[in-house]
Order: structure tokens, then C-alpha cells, then sequence
């Protein structure tokens, strides 16, 4: 493993090298730095990525990334770039501050700097495309127990711990839209503190206290498959839909038994697609970057900005059935 | 005898559950079904068997908390071999993980035998290597659900009799340790050095030897417990049963094994376990706010332990009082 991510390092640092040779005068070169090389999720957004290239014609993308996540490793990476003066950095920052610096002195010179997936802080970057949005996130958990209960129905919450920041947020905004929702009842919400054997316990609870439950929703990765595997042992498989925020890699098994109908996580190709498109037109003026304006990015629609120059890609992707298959080995 | 069977604290522990059900059904009237103490008995099944380990360890004045560490590398080994090779017999597996969880055991027990260092800084240490040591060998990935064989999954849930085989496992563990505590020499011999090393030395008894079996004896059953528990909760990270090992310990505490070694049962490390099963399966279904179930299963162990240290008071201060008080 140690010595292909090397590999893949020299291939990427010769290539690097090799490109600027190479290149096209009318070439866009967009860099898209990653965390590390060799993380299925970052080589999905890389494909992701080449897509985008593909659709616009001129654009090369150079992925390329340090063999270990850290901050000194990315800084290397964005050095020799800067060196080679691409047209513009797309990156997902191991550390939001000490990358700053860096991309500072690449604004300087001209190119183009966004951050996406992980944010750099505001003055390091034009700007920061985040995968998603707490209140997309909120829509999206109970849109997903709907989409199955046409009729309404009882559904539960199986979160994290009772003081998690990221999972009240999103419980908050879903509680904000249920309003949307008539005929499906919150009828409790549980913690499994991201221990396996807690939510397994929790849902176990769950399906004992309410005898007519019809979903569990669970937006932490623990307790969704907790809970799934929690549902295939009490035999409810069919009565009760497992759904939330998950990984497909770990939840593959329980799409295969039935246990989840579906599940959502952003998408890394969109993502990837998207922070090229974006990177594309503020690099050929195509946009700007300004507070309250939007950005085009190609087939994910736009991009708008808040205030700290920040803005969401779109809601989390859906995996089900159909395309667990194609995702359960990239991440 | 039966003034002396009301004051033994399994009598105790097992009116203590008693109540609780009781209390239980009031609330949530099926949670007394024998269906479900069925389930409960499985779900606390791992708990039974590291808290039988953990008893004979603290009976000899020592105190394991790598339990739980040494659970988790176990299962993820386990469970990274079942991915490597899906066709390889369960037998296999579980002779498997009781070795590597005895080699573990006995790491612990060389150090405090060999270099007499304190239990709880090694077991501390260790416990840190072992998680570190998942770390390395998984790279932080997860093995999951679908990636475990259907046998490699099934074997734990398998129902035999009524019940399914984790149970069983576990009755016959209890079985095997009660057996061991009371009939063989080193079963004797844990409770001989807790109680008094000098004596024991003078009797022939090698602490630091019955110290180092005793933790061996606990790491095999970690190891065992380590497959069972990722196989029925059908996932192996590096996170697996975190903070498991305090439940253990208080699990025999609560049964009644006292922490100065020398003094307990199988049956009390038993119940102490069940004891705490019954309220973890039960908190979720009598609605209690998250941060009142941590406060009551706090105060459980807490009066636990004010319980024991009354009972072990007493004597010898006895004579202390007689002779204050003719001054």
C-alpha cells in the first residue's frame, strides 16, 4: 500500500513536471488537490473531475495530493503547482489555517483558489463549496422515511450522543420542515452515542416501545448500521426502514438484506465535478466570487455564496438498490 | 443458614433484579416476558463473560482494563481473516480468538509477574498498544456486514434449543469457571494470594504465577468474547465496545468482588452483570431522558460499592471499640 501511494506520488510529482511541456497555450490547467492519494473517496472525485474536463474540452486537470494527510504535505504539493502556474487550485485542506499562507501567495500570482469537501479558512480561498447544507441535510433524513410511507406513518430518530453538534443541527432542521410532512409522526428520539452495541440496544428499544414503528432514522454512520443490523435480527425487515446518513461500503449489507431501503451521503463525483466547473469559470471570468452571487457548475445546477464566501453543492445523493454496487468500493 | 442466605449478596443481587423487574413491568409490562429476559440474558452475555475473566484478575489484587481493548483487536483480526479467507471453518475462528486473546492475557500477566509492574498501569498501557495495534492493521477502514461470511455472522444467533448459541456460550462458560473456582488447585490458589500473599507464599503459592494465569485466563475469554461481539454486531472498527472495560470492572464490583482482591463469586460477577444488563436493556424502553441514564447507572455502582464496604468493615475494630471504652 505504502509503496504504491509513493508511486502514485513520484508518477504525480513527474507528471507535474512533465506538464508544463506539454501544455497548450489555450489549455486550462485546474490542479484538484486532495487530503492524500489513494482514499477511494478523493479518486472518485478525481473521476468525477476528468468528467467535467471531458464536457468543457480545454481543461486538464492535474490530480495531486501528499502521500499522508497533513497540512505540510498539501503546502509541498501547492508550492510545485504554483511553480508551474496552473490556472487554478481546487483543495480539500487537511488544516484550515496553515494552508492559508500558501494560497495566499497563489492568489497573488494570478490563479484561481477554491477549497471544497474541507474548507479553508476565507482568506486563503475565493471560495468554499461544502458538500452540503445542515438545512439540506435536515430535508433530505425525513424526505428519505416519506419516500417509503406514501401513507404516513410513525417513524424515530437513532442519533449519536444526546450533545452532538452536527446531529442536533440536522434533527433541528428536520423538525423545522416536518410541517411539509402530514401523516408521518416523530414519535421519539434516541441516543446510541456512536457506540455499535448502544444503538443496537436503541433500536431494539425503539421497536419495543413502538409496536407500529415504520422508520428509524438514523444521521450518524454507527447507528444506521446499528439499527439495520438491529432490524435483520427482530425480524422486522419489510415493517421497518432503516434510513439516514451512511457510508455505502458499510452500508451495502443491509441494502442487500432489505433492511435499509435507502440511504444518503453526498456524492464524491458530483463534488468533484462541481469544484472543476466552479474552478473553470472564475478562472476564465466566466463568474465571480461574491457574497450573495452564484456560480454555474455545469449539470449541478448553481452554486450560491453566503456571507463568509461559502455556499452548498446540493442535497445528499441518494443510494439505494440501483447504485449501491457502483459505489460500495469507492468509499 | 438462612439468616446467612439473606445476608449473601447474591441473595441480595438477585432480589435487587428482582425489584427492578418489577419496577420495569410497571412501566413497560412486556419487558417481564420471558421472550424478552431472553433477550436480555444474550444481550448481557458478552458483559457475563468479561466480567467471569475480570473476577478471577481482581481476585488476585490485580485489575485488567485491557479487556475491552483486547476484544476489539481480536475481532477485527477475526473478522479481517474471515474477509481473507470466507471458507475457513467457525471452529477455527474460535480456537483462534481464545489464543490470541490468552497471548494478549498473558502479555499483561509477564509484566506484572516478571517486572512487577502496578496491574493497572500495564493493563493501561496495553489496553492504548492493542487499540493502536487495530489501528495499524485495519489502516482505520471498517469491516462490514456484507463483507463477513453468512456462517462467520450466523454462528452466535444460531438457535439452539431456545436459545440462541451466545447464550450458550456463555452458560457454559459460567459453568466451566464456577467448576474451576471451587474444584482446582489455581481456582483456589486466586483466592488464597488476593486474600493473603504472605500466607499464600508460605503455603508454596507463587503470586506473581496465579496472577499471570489469572490474566491469561481473562484474555482468552476477551479474545472469545471478541468474535462473538463483532459477528453479532456484524461490524469491526477501531472503536468497537470503547469504555466497555469500566463495565466490566463495574459489573463485579456490583457482584459483590471486592477490589482489595480475595473476596467473590462467579455467581456475584454473575449477577453484578445481569444486574447492569436489566437497566441497559430497560433504560431504552422506559423513555428516560439520556443524561438521567447515565446518572442511574451511575448511582448503581455507587451503592454497590457503599454495600460492600460496610459489609467488609466490621470485625477486628470490634475490639478496638471494647477496649476504648472502659477509659
Amino acid at each position: 500500500m505504502r509503496v504504491a501511494k509513493r508511486i502514485l506520488a513520484t508518477l504525480a510529482a513527474a507528471a507535474t513536471f512533465a506538464a508544463p511541456a506539454m501544455a497548450q497555450d489555450d489549455t486550462v490547467r485546474i490542479a484538484l488537490v486532495v487530503k492524500a492519494l489513494g482514499i477511494g473517496f478523493f479518486e472518485a472525485a478525481a473521476e468525477g473531475a476528468q468528467e467535467a474536463a471531458d464536457e468543457l474540452g480545454n481543461v486538464e486537470i492535474i490530480y495531486t495530493g501528499p502521500t499522508d494527510t497533513t497540512a505540510e504535505g498539501q503546502i509541498e504539493v501547492i508550492n510545485s503547482l504554483i511553480a508551474q502556474g496552473v490556472d487554478a487550485i481546487a483543495v480539500s485542506a487537511n488544516d484550515p489555517d496553515a494552508l492559508v499562507p500558501v494560497l495566499q501567495r497563489a492568489m497573488d500570482r494570478g490563479i484561481t483558489v477554491i477549497s471544497w469537501d474541507s474548507g479553508v479558512a476565507p482568506e486563503g480561498r475565493q471560495m468554499h463549496l461544502a458538500p452540503s447544507s445542515d438545512a439540506l441535510i435536515g430535508r433530505m433524513i425525513i424526505q428519505l422515511a416519506a419516500d417509503h410511507l406514501p401513507d404516513g406513518g410513525q417513524v424515530a430518530v437513532l442519533s449519536a450522543s444526546a450533545t452532538a453538534t452536527n446531529q442536533n443541527t440536522w434533527i433541528a432542521e428536520m423538525n423545522e420542515v416536518m410541517g411539509d410532512y402530514p401523516g408521518i409522526e416523530v414519535v421519539a428520539t434516541v441516543y446510541g452515542d456512536d457506540l455499535a452495541d448502544k444503538s443496537y440496544r436503541e433500536a431494539q428499544g425503539l421497536m419495543q416501545s413502538y409496536p407500529d414503528l415504520d422508520a428509524i432514522i438514523a444521521p450518524t454512520s454507527v447507528g444506521i448500521v446499528a439499527a439495520a443490523q438491529a432490524v435483520e435480527d427482530a425480524g422486522m425487515i419489510g415493517q421497518v426502514n432503516v434510513t439516514g446518513l451512511g457510508l455505502p461500503s458499510e452500508m451495502a449489507g443491509a441494502i442487500e438484506s432489505g433492511a435499509s431501503q435507502s440511504f444518503a451521503i453526498w456524492n464524491p463525483i458530483d463534488l468533484g465535478y462541481a469544484a472543476t466547473m466552479i474552478a473553470y469559470n472564475l478562472s476564465q471570468g466566466n463568474a465571480t466570487a461574491e457574497a450573495g452571487g452564484s456560480i454555474p457548475m455545469g449539470r449541478m445546477g448553481e452554486v450560491t455564496l453566503d456571507d463568509t464566501m461559502s455556499g452548498a453543492m446540493s442535497d445528499p445523493f441518494v443510494y439505494d438498490a440501483s447504485n449501491i454496487e457502483q459505489f460500495r468500493d469507492i468509499f | 443458614m438462612l439468616k446467612r442466605l439473606a445476608s449473601s449478596r447474591e441473595a441480595l443481587l438477585v432480589a435487587a433484579i428482582g425489584v427492578l423487574l418489577v419496577l420495569i413491568s410497571t412501566r413497560f409490562p412486556t419487558f417481564a416476558a420471558p421472550s424478552n429476559l431472553a433477550n436480555v440474558f444474550n444481550d448481557t452475555a458478552p458483559l457475563m463473560i468479561l466480567a467471569i475473566g475480570q473476577m478471577m484478575v481482581i481476585l488476585t489484587r490485580c485489575i485488567d482494563l485491557s479487556v475491552a481493548a483486547n476484544l476489539a483487536l481480536t475481532g477485527m483480526v477475526v473478522a479481517m481473516l474471515n474477509v481473507a479467507m470466507p471458507g475457513l471453518p467457525i471452529a477455527v475462528t474460535l480456537g483462534l480468538s481464545l489464543a490470541l486473546g490468552a497471548v494478549m492475557g498473558m502479555a499483561n500477566g509477564l509484566l506484572v509477574w516478571k517486572l512487577d509492574i502496578p496491574p493497572i498501569v500495564v493493563t493501561l498501557g496495553t489496553m492504548t498498544i492493542f487499540r493502536g495495534i487495530i489501528f495499524v492493521i485495519s489502516g482505520g477502514d471498517w469491516v462490514n456486514s456484507h463483507e463477513m461470511s453468512a456462517a462467520f455472522k450466523a454462528f452466535p444467533r444460531a438457535d439452539l434449543a431456545g436459545l440462541p448459541v451466545l447464550s450458550w456460550i456463555a452458560i457454559a462458560v459460567i459453568a466451566a469457571a464456577g467448576l474451576f473456582m471451587a474444584r482446582t488447585a489455581l481456582g483456589r490458589a486466586f483466592f488464597a494470594v488476593g486474600g493473603n500473599p504472605n500466607a499464600a507464599v508460605y503455603t508454596g503459592l507463587d503470586v506473581g504465577r496465579s496472577q499471570f494465569w489469572a490474566f491469561t485466563i481473562s484474555g482468552a475469554l476477551a479474545g472469545l468474547t471478541g468474535y462473538l461481539w463483532v459477528a453479532r454486531y456484524a461490524v469491526a472498527y477501531v472503536d468497537i465496545a470503547g469504555g466497555f472495560e469500566l463495565e466490566v470492572v463495574a459489573a463485579c464490583v456490583i457482584g459483590g468482588i471486592s477490589i482489595a482482591g480475595g473476596i467473590g463469586s462467579v455467581g456475584g460477577a454473575v449477577l453484578g452483570a445481569l444486574f447492569l444488563g436489566v437497566i441497559k436493556n430497560a433504560l431504552p424502553v422506559v423513555n428516560i431522558s439520556p443524561f438521567w441514564q447515565l446518572a442511574i447507572s451511575g448511582t448503581a455502582i455507587l451503592i454497590a460499592v457503599a454495600v460492600n464496604a460496610r459489609s467488609t468493615r466490621s470485625k477486628g475494630r470490634i475490639i478496638l471499640k471494647r477496649a476504648e471504652q472502659p477509659a
